[in-house]
């Protein structure tokens, strides 16, 4: 298999199947003749024209309302936000439309859209330009939110997101897309939307976690072998829906769980998987689950700031440390 | 400016224009159609049969107008919670209003999901919104989009009131529908009131309409309680979209006849004096007037007709109300598609 990087995997599949279907079109600020604010959609405005790649005005609620429009005539519109911090003005049209519409219409008019955004904070982007709101999405029945950790998950929920008849949020990390690793060139290949992946075998205790987080797991796991301590890296991969029972066999098997992800701890992605497994694995458990999330404050600029209030691979050794006194 | 039929065609208020007396008296009888199905949703709200009622009464012409101007079947609507007279015309009939009104398990625009006068319907091509105001003209826009990518010349008609032209919605659903040049045409029915605020509290310009050359397209107001009119400017909107010259925006006053919904009382927050000399406007008065003026319709063939659509909303209403409610163990169905 190739290595490329996370961003490449993603412009390929943009490409792969801008080319395979004639109903797929991109949408969003700067994809066009800027080729994407990070470069993702490189090339494709040359290659496929400005009817298939749309720069729009800076109006997220606007052309998410209008993707969502084409969407229900059987286009496959794949939209960029050029970060998940946007969203917040077009949240309306994704969680009161996108999400409800199969619905309110009785089942009789799909959405097959795909917004694809970056969350999460690297280096100083500041309060309003770093956060992680997947969660706020993941809440929302309806939609279906999948966040890749490795160029090989970013190919292939990406193809499946385009190929999927329901709106799919498509969470990209800005920390991620530099990142390498193996592809396949089967251009069918997808990784199904709502499994997760057992990303390192372990026996001592399970670190579930996706996107950057995982990233984070996997170097950490790395360092607490050489301690003697086995971890096991579980990746969500998909957000909504969850798959709980592969959550729920390896925290069975390790009897210890810590979860990780970039959000603020309350209300946040971890306090739902600590939740999953004090139901369906309390017997199981040697010691309380340890959550390692976002500091609650709003996101600071100056980098010794910025840097304590994000989780990291210092703040998830001491919690697995805590978790296996 | 406002503008009749008289300015557009000379001598076509006294002749309907190019329309046949079969083809205004069918326009008439779904002004009436619409109003007493109106009424009667109403009474079954008072009467506790209907948990929310939200009013067409007063919009009739500006829709019945409009969608005569449309295309059945071809033509995509996405009307506002105010269009009964629109799907009716579009296709809609009165039992599947009143299906949709009850919640029923056969309501054809969403098995009892969505809120009633939320009105979609996937055959007619009638697209259904939510409740935060003007979501629907930026979709209206994407429906546009769709249907030239595709090749198709349908044209899509989406309604809003004068209340959501203040939301951002509304600049940047028309703006996109008019740096594409799509087949779309946004109609604005002005009753003057977003629930209890009036216009002048809502914009500092006199007419809706004044806004569409700042978007580069044409702005029409039109008097939206003369049907004749009204299908005059949106024909001429259709026949502009069709051809690929892109949207139009179409203001057309009306008067809102009722309060908001069945849950305010427009007494607390109207005059007297106003809700009296709004009766004067009402636009089926007007038609009846018309119709008999030109010996097109007489007084008796007139209570024939309310006869006629009194049955008929009888029918419906008994039809829907025997209908059975959707089973609790479909409570997951239509969260996804897969």
């Amino acid at each position: 298999m190739p290595i490329i990087t996370y961003r490449q995997a993603l412009n390929d599949t943009l490409g792969e199947e801008l080319k395979r279907d004639p109903n797929v079109l991109l949408m969003g600020e700067e994809i066009g003749v800027f080729q994407g604010s990070y470069r993702i959609t490189e090339g494709l405005l040359q290659e496929y024209g400005p009817k298939r790649v749309v720069d729009t005005p800076i109006a997220e609620e606007g052309f998410v309302g209008v993707a969502i429009g084409a969407a229900m005539l059987g286009l496959r519109p794949v939209v960029e936000i050029m970060t998940i911090n946007f969203i917040l003005v077009a949240i309306d049209q994704v969680v009161n439309h996108a999400s409800k519409i199969h619905y309110m219409f009785g089942g009789q008019v799909r959405v097959p859209l795909v917004i694809r955004t970056p969350s999460g904070g690297t280096g100083q982007l500041g309060a309003t330009h770093s956060q992680s709101f997947e969660n706020w999405f993941a809440y929302c029945p309806g939609l279906k939110v999948v966040a890749p950790a490795t160029p090989y998950d970013a190919k292939g929920l990406l193809r499946a997101a385009i190929r999927d008849d329901d709106p799919v949020m498509f969470i990209e990390s800005l920390a991620l897309y530099d990142t390498k690793g193996d592809v396949p060139e089967d251009n069918d290949f997808v990784v199904p939307i709502g499994v997760a992946e057992v990303k390192r075998t372990g026996t001592d205790v399970t670190v579930i976690s996706y996107s950057r987080m995982t990233a984070v797991a996997m170097q950490v796991a790395q360092r607490m072998a050489n301690e003697g301590i086995s971890v096991e890296v579980v990746d969500l991969r998909s957000l909504r829906p969850l798959d709980r029972p592969t959550i729920i066999a390896s925290v069975k098997k390790t009897n210890r769980a810590v979860v990780i992800a970039e959000d603020w701890y309350s209300y946040g992605v971890t306090a739902e998987i600590a939740a999953t497994i004090q139901e369906e694995a309390f017997d199981y458990l040697d010691a309380p689950v340890q959550r390692v999330a976002g500091i609650e404050t709003p996101l600071p600029y100056a980098k010794d700031l910025s840097a304590a209030s994000k989780p990291s691979a210092h703040s998830l050794i001491y919690a697995i440390r805590k978790v296996m006194e | 400016m406002t503008v009749s039929i008289a300015d557009l065609v000379p001598g076509a208020s006294e002749s309907g224009g190019d329309l046949s007396a079969a083809t205004l008296r069918e326009m008439f009888r779904f002004m009436l159609l619409a109003r007493v199905l109106d009424e009667r949703m109403w009474l079954l709200n008072r009467a506790g049969k209907a948990p929310f009622v939200i009013s067409c009464q007063g919009h009739e012409a500006a829709q019945v107008g409009a969608a005569f101007a449309l295309t059945r079947g071809k033509d995509f609507t996405l009307p506002y919670y105010r269009g009964l007279a629109t799907v009716l015309v579009m296709g809609m009939t009165p039992t599947e209003v009143m299906l949709g009104l009850f919640a029923r398990a056969t309501d054809p625009s969403s098995g009892g999901r969505q809120m009633p006068a939320h009105y979609s319907h996937r055959r007619l091509k009638i697209i259904t919104q939510s409740s935060p105001v003007g979501t629907q003209i930026a979709h209206a826009a994407g429906v546009g989009l769709a249907e030239r990518i595709k090749g198709g010349d349908a044209v899509v008609w989406t309604s809003f009131g004068e209340g959501t032209t203040s939301q951002g919605d509304f600049h940047e659903g028309i703006n996109l529908a008019a740096v594409q040049q799509l087949p779309v045409i946004f109609q604005c029915e002005n009753n003057e009131y977003a629930i209890s605020v009036p216009q002048k509290q809502q914009m500092a310009v006199t007419s809706v309409a004044d806004r569409g050359p700042a978007y580069g397209i044409p702005g029409i107001s039109v008097d939206g309680t003369d049907v004749l009119s009204v299908y005059e400017v949106t024909r001429r909107a259709v026949e502009r979209a069709r051809r690929g010259d892109g949207s139009t925006l179409i203001e057309a006053r009306v008067v809102r006849l009722t309060a908001h919904s069945s849950d305010d009382n427009d007494r607390t927050y109207r005059s007297q004096r106003e809700l009296k000399s709004m009766r004067l406007s009402d636009p089926l008065a007007r038609f009846a007037a018309y119709l008999h003026d030109q010996d097109m319709v007489s007084e008796a063939e007139e209570r024939d007709l309310r006869a006629d659509v009194a049955a008929e909303v009888d029918a419906a209403t008994e039809a829907a109300e025997q209908a059975p409610m959707p089973d609790p163990e479909t409570l997951h169905n239509h969260v996804y598609a897969l």
